[in-house]
Formats: C-alpha cells, sequence, structure tokens
C-alpha cells in the first residue's frame, strides 16, 4: 500500500514536473533556413530576447521537408509547447487543417491569415516601411532613378514595392522606379548570384539607390549595390552593418518583437488577427552608426515627418494586397 | 577477387557499410558536443519505437520503394536513369491534373484513375530521353539528369500560372476533393488500430509491395525481364539473340518512369493532398541509393526503402527533440549513401580479402 502511494506520489510529480518543464514556447522556420540574416533570423532574434530576458527556454525547429511541416505542429501541440509560432505565409494550409484539433494549444503564424479560433495572425503593413524608404531612396538618388528587387513574385513582396513606388513618386513625383523580380519559387529567397546580377542589371540602367526585399538573394543585391558603388536599403531585419557605409538604412520588419510577444503572453495569447502597423512599431526604417553620414538632416525631417503623417492618418499608403492594383508605377 | 558467398554480398557488406556510416556519423555528433547513444536512441525510438513512428517511417519508406524499382529495373538493363526525381514530380502533376478534373465521389474510383495518371506523366518523362539515348545515343545519365530540371521548370510554370488558386500565395493547387482522400493505414480494417490517426502511411503502401513483386516477376520470371537482364550484361550477345535494342530500351524506361510517377499517388495523393512545388524532395535521388544497397533486387529495395525511412523519420525526431542543426541530419543520411552506394567496392574488397584469407587458412 505504501510502495503504492510512493508510486502515485512519484508518478504525480513527475507529471506536474513534464507538464512545466513541457509548457515552453516553441518556434518553427520556414524551409528558407534559420539564418538568413533576413526574416527567419529576425524571429530567431525575437525569441532569442526573450529567453534572455525571461531565462525560459524554448523549442525550435529547422524542418526538411514538406511532410514535416504537419508533424512538426502537432508533435510539438501534443508535447504541450504553448504557444507554438511559425513564420511565413507557408504553414498557412497546414495550420489550418491542424489548428482545430489542439484546442487548447495557441498557434501564432506571420505573414498569413488562418481564420481559427486558437490561432493569432500576425500581419504587417509592408507597404508603410517600404513607403518611408522610399521618401529616403528618392532623396538619395542623384539619378532620379531608384530601383526595387523582390524575391518570389507573389502579392506580399508586389506590396513592399508598391508602398515604395508610392514613397519614392511622393518625394520625388518626376522618379523612376525599376521594379524586378527574382523568381516565381520559393528557392527565390535565397540566390543572391541572380540577387546580385538583378543589381548590376538595373544600375546599368540608371538606379543609383536599389531596395532589396528578396530574404537571403537581398544580400547578393547589396553586395553587388557597393561594388557598383550605388546605395541600397536592406529588409525585414538591419542590414545596415552588411556593407557599412553603403546601404542607405533598412525597411525594418519587427518580426523579432511578433515572437517576442507571443511568447511573452504564453498559453494566454490573444488570438484573431494582429495588425504590426507603424504606429504599433510593426515597420520602421533603420538608423544607426553605419548609415549615419548617409542620411542627410532634412532627409531625416522629410521621413520623419511622412511617418508622423502615416500613424496621424493624413497619408494612407495604398496596400497592393486590398485590390491587387498599385496606384503607382 | 574471391567470390562471395550470396549472403555476405547482400546483408553483410550492406550492414558493414550502414554500421560503418553511423560510426562516422558518431564522430562527427561527439565533435559537436552532443551524445551519440542518445542520438541514436531518439531516432530508433522516433522512427520505430511508437504507431506514430512508423506512420512516418513507412510513408517515406513507400516513396524510396518506387524511386528505387524504377532504378533498379532501368540498372539491370544497364541503363542508369537518374531521373526519378523529375519523373516523380511530373507524376505529381498528373495525379493533379486527374484528382481536381473530377469532383470523385470515392477513393476506390479515384485510385486508378490517378495511377494512370501517375504513370502515364512519369513514364511519358522518361520516354523522351529513353527515345534519345535508344534512336541517337545520347546518353541516358546526362538526358535524365537534364530532364530533372526540365521538370522542375514545367511542373513551376504549371502551378504558378495554371493550377495556383485565385489569391493564393503559395505556389500549390488547390486542395483535392474529399472523395480523392485515401484510407490511412489507421482507418484500414484489422491493421487500423495499430497506427496513429495523424501520421501520412496510407494505402499506397500496399501498392508498393505489390510493385515489388510484380518487378521480381517481370525480372525473373518473364520473357522480358529475361531480355532485360541480357541486354544489359551484353548488348551485342542480346542483339545477336534478336533482342531489339531500342524496344528494351523504351520499355525498360517506361516502366521506370512509370514506376517513378506512382510515387506522386503517396506523397501528392495519400500525404499532402493537394500538389506543391518541392513534394518530391529528393526521394528520386535517394532511389539511386536504395537500389544500389538492395542489390537491384526488389526485395532488397524493399529493405533499403525500410532503412531510409527511418532515417529519414529519426532525422526529423533528432530536429524536434536535439539541438543537432539541420545540416547534420543531412550529413548522417548522405554518410549512409556514400558508404552503401559510391564506397560499396571498398567493402566489398575488404570483405572478399577477409573470405579469400579464411578459404585459404581451411585449404
Amino acid at each position: 500500500m505504501t510502495l503504492m502511494k510512493q508510486f502515485l506520489g512519484a508518478a504525480a510529480t513527475l507529471a506536474l514536473c513534464a507538464g512545466a518543464a513541457t509548457a515552453e514556447p516553441a518556434l518553427i522556420y520556414d524551409l528558407g533556413g534559420k539564418f538568413d540574416k533576413s526574416f527567419n533570423e529576425a524571429a530567431f532574434g525575437g525569441a532569442e530576447r526573450w529567453k534572455a530576458e525571461t531565462g525560459g527556454s524554448y523549442k525550435e525547429l529547422e524542418m526538411q521537408s514538406e511532410a514535416q511541416r504537419e508533424q512538426a505542429l502537432r508533435r510539438l501541440a501534443e508535447t504541450g509547447a504553448n504557444p507554438v509560432v511559425m513564420t511565413g505565409f507557408a504553414f498557412g494550409d497546414v495550420l489550418n487543417a491542424v489548428a482545430p484539433d489542439y484546442p487548447n494549444t495557441k498557434f501564432a503564424i506571420i505573414d498569413m491569415v488562418v481564420d481559427q479560433p486558437n490561432v493569432r495572425s500576425v500581419v504587417f503593413t509592408e507597404e508603410q516601411g517600404s513607403y518611408l524608404v522610399g521618401v529616403m531612396a528618392a532623396m538619395a538618388s542623384k539619378s532620379g532613378t531608384v530601383g526595387f528587387i523582390g524575391g518570389m513574385d507573389i502579392p506580399l513582396i508586389r506590396k513592399f514595392g508598391c508602398g515604395y513606388a508610392q514613397g519614392v513618386v511622393a518625394a520625388n513625383p518626376a522618379a523612376k522606379v525599376i521594379q524586378n523580380m527574382t523568381g516565381t519559387t520559393p528557392t527565390a529567397w535565397n540566390d543572391p548570384v541572380k540577387g546580385a546580377e538583378l543589381a548590376n542589371s538595373q544600375a546599368s540602367q540608371g538606379a543609383d539607390v536599389i531596395y532589396a526585399a528578396a530574404g537571403g538573394t537581398g544580400i547578393g543585391v547589396l553586395q553587388a549595390a557597393a561594388d557598383a558603388g550605388i546605395l541600397s536599403i536592406g529588409v525585414d531585419s538591419n542590414q545596415n552593418h552588411l556593407q557599412p557605409g553603403k546601404v542607405l538604412t533598412s525597411m525594418l520588419k519587427r518580426v523579432d518583437n511578433a515572437v517576442y510577444d507571443a511568447f511573452m503572453s504564453g498559453a494566454d495569447l490573444e488570438t484573431g488577427i494582429n495588425v504590426m502597423d507603424l504606429a504599433a512599431g510593426g515597420v520602421g526604417f533603420a538608423m544607426d552608426e553605419n548609415n549615419a553620414a548617409l542620411v542627410s538632416a532634412d532627409m531625416l525631417a522629410a521621413v520623419e515627418a511622412a511617418a508622423a503623417k502615416i500613424i496621424s492618418g493624413e497619408i494612407v499608403v495604398h496596400d497592393y494586397m486590398s485590390d491587387n492594383t498599385c496606384p503607382v508605377n | 577477387m574471391h567470390k562471395l558467398p550470396p549472403w555476405a554480398d547482400v546483408v553483410l557488406i550492406p550492414l558493414m557499410s550502414v554500421i560503418a556510416a553511423f560510426a562516422i556519423s558518431a564522430l562527427v555528433i561527439v565533435y559537436i558536443g552532443e551524445n551519440p547513444w542518445e542520438a541514436l536512441k531518439i531516432m530508433v525510438d522516433g522512427a520505430l519505437g511508437s504507431a506514430y513512428g512508423w506512420g512516418y517511417t513507412l510513408y517515406y519508406a513507400t516513396n524510396f520503394m518506387f524511386t528505387g524499382l524504377a532504378v533498379s529495373i532501368a540498372f539491370r538493363a544497364s541503363l542508369f536513369n537518374i531521373g526519378g526525381e523529375g519523373q516523380a514530380m511530373l507524376g505529381g502533376l498528373g495525379v493533379a491534373v486527374v484528382a481536381l478534373a473530377v469532383p470523385w465521389p470515392h477513393w476506390s474510383l479515384a485510385l486508378p484513375a490517378a495511377m494512370l495518371g501517375a504513370v502515364v506523366f512519369g513514364a511519358a518523362w522518361a520516354a523522351i530521353p529513353a527515345w534519345l539515348q535508344a534512336r541517337r545515343g545520347s546518353h541516358i545519365v546526362i538526358t535524365t539528369m537534364m530532364f530533372n530540371f526540365i521538370g522542375a521548370a514545367v511542373l513551376n510554370y504549371v502551378l504558378v500560372n495554371i493550377l495556383r488558386p485565385k489569391g493564393s500565395m503559395d505556389p500549390a493547387t488547390a486542395r483535392f476533393p474529399k472523395g480523392a482522400h485515401l484510407p490511412t493505414l489507421h482507418d484500414l480494417p484489422l491493421i487500423g488500430s495499430y497506427f496513429d490517426k495523424n501520421t501520412p502511411a496510407n494505402i499506397t503502401l500496399f501498392i508498393a509491395l505489390a510493385a515489388c513483386v510484380a518487378v521480381w516477376y517481370l525480372m525473373f520470371r518473364s520473357r522480358l525481364g529475361y531480355a532485360i537482364r541480357a541486354f544489359g550484361k551484353s548488348e551485342s550477345a542480346a542483339v545477336y539473340a534478336g533482342i531489339s535494342p531500342f524496344r528494351i530500351t523504351m520499355y525498360v524506361m517506361l516502366i521506370s518512369g512509370g514506376l517513378s510517377g506512382m510515387m506522386a499517388i503517396n506523397n501528392v495523393m495519400g500525404e499532402a493532398e493537394r500538389l506543391v512545388l518541392n513534394a518530391v524532395e529528393g526521394a528520386g535521388f535517394i532511389g539511386i541509393a536504395v537500389a544500389l544497397m538492395g542489390r537491384n533486387h526488389p526485395f532488397g529495395v524493399f529493405l533499403a526503402a525500410l532503412l531510409f525511412g527511418f532515417l529519414y523519420q529519426g532525422g526529423a525526431e533528432l530536429g524536434l527533440w536535439t539541438s543537432i542543426p539541420i545540416e547534420l541530419r543531412t550529413v548522417v543520411q548522405a554518410l549512409v549513401i556514400l558508404f552503401t552506394g559510391a564506397l560499396d567496392n571498398m567493402m566489398r574488397m575488404a570483405v572478399a580479402w577477409a573470405f579469400g584469407l579464411a578459404r585459404r587458412r581451411a585449404a
């Protein structure tokens, strides 16, 4: 009897410990890879910040195959990981099918809207941040021609390009924007060689500021622009340091904040659509010692004025994804 | 070199290769500061220790059985078909076209139609390199390899421009209709209770097993199989015996392409239930290793496919429960391929030498 009691007690303690130990958040990176110096790495940065501040631990996973998307979501949910955060729209379809099976687990997906009661869909107003760097690009350009290089040709990336073009035209109505996409498949996120080729081609057409919204491909764009002696603009993470003194600024998309917030709220994660806009600090532009010399005082004043007007609602930046058209090209 | 007893050829050499690969993997894992014994335990436990693990292991193994059989039958005719990847991709397209064309009322109707789609598309993709080899002498290794890239580009174009639903950002087709859903092993009577509900292994496994038997019959019990093997051993002797090289090349490559295409029944129809861009994920290339390791015999292919299924599922578990990075999981898989495929002769020579020594002692 006592043995039984002891055994039960031990089992109960074990169960409690197991419960406490596994109720940790989890982060799944998209197939692009964790260290892409951009989107996924920003997510990793947010998770690390949470870890440093709270002393907690989290599970993370890089996948190897498509079949592992569902496997990873189910395994993490079954072991009690809560919330489970994933980066990238490619999880949308799978999450929509998996989420109803785990009503007690909270999921957060970045860059995609999944309409399930236990899912937080984090979307960013990339058009606003792109508008701001567009203003800076137009003011920094001497030739009056600026470039945009997107990764995969999807509405989301067109949204970046459209916001950028609107900002450019707002600052210099006569400016010309050359737009190119790297490809139509996910490999376009990780093709720095093609990115460099596109940057060189745009430079030869007269572009002297090029904005890359292309994940890992952007590293090639930044490199080629620096080699050609023209300016570039980074994306997602602060990429000013990649080519110090050659990167005008970076359009910040605070994926790190989205992950950090989700981890912080833990199992009490608020579900529904979570819009990370300029006012909420979800997007912005990067200033640091690497680009201080490139940004003049009136450029900074202009971009800050534009930011204030966007927040107050005086400037409305058109969202390409709302109707799949762009007012300026 | 001495002739080895069959058991050494079929069992001992592959086994030693796998052990050598694991030994080197263990060294690498120790080097990055993880415990290799723990890692092995997680892999075995995660892949074979539960109904859940088996559900995934068998799912991957089903893929590899098809591509392994495809490579092995071409090998028997001395044709090195490296195009399994592209043929399986196109097979996926065939499955998707069939599954989306009709609102299927029941899977038992959808399955034969989808199989036909997969076989026709996969075989058609192999037919062009086969014709080029047979008629024009273009080397099949080069052409099938090139056709993998062309296949990827074709699939890319079709998914992005034709089959992608409006408003979707993912280059993938819409979900297949409910009636095209294949029963998973869990849904089956009798054995269903052994398998986990949420694992992707499905009835395609039985089609793969049937394919193993059918290929065995074709290879060793049929007139065509005899012609294929004769042609593979010596083309000039085969021609002398009245076997047409053109016909054998075409037949073998059509069968091989059709088998690769059949893989799509498992991964496209059975698992994802929609066609995504990288649905094949290298299974076509794994098929080469599977065929090499299985000595181009259907039963060997079956065993080797199980081993690679174990490696894939075990690798996923390593990713979930340890901090061993994804690159290293790939290294472990690559080492097994290296040892069983490329370095096969090394083991063979060592074993043959040992056997020779033993025989001389005995004499």
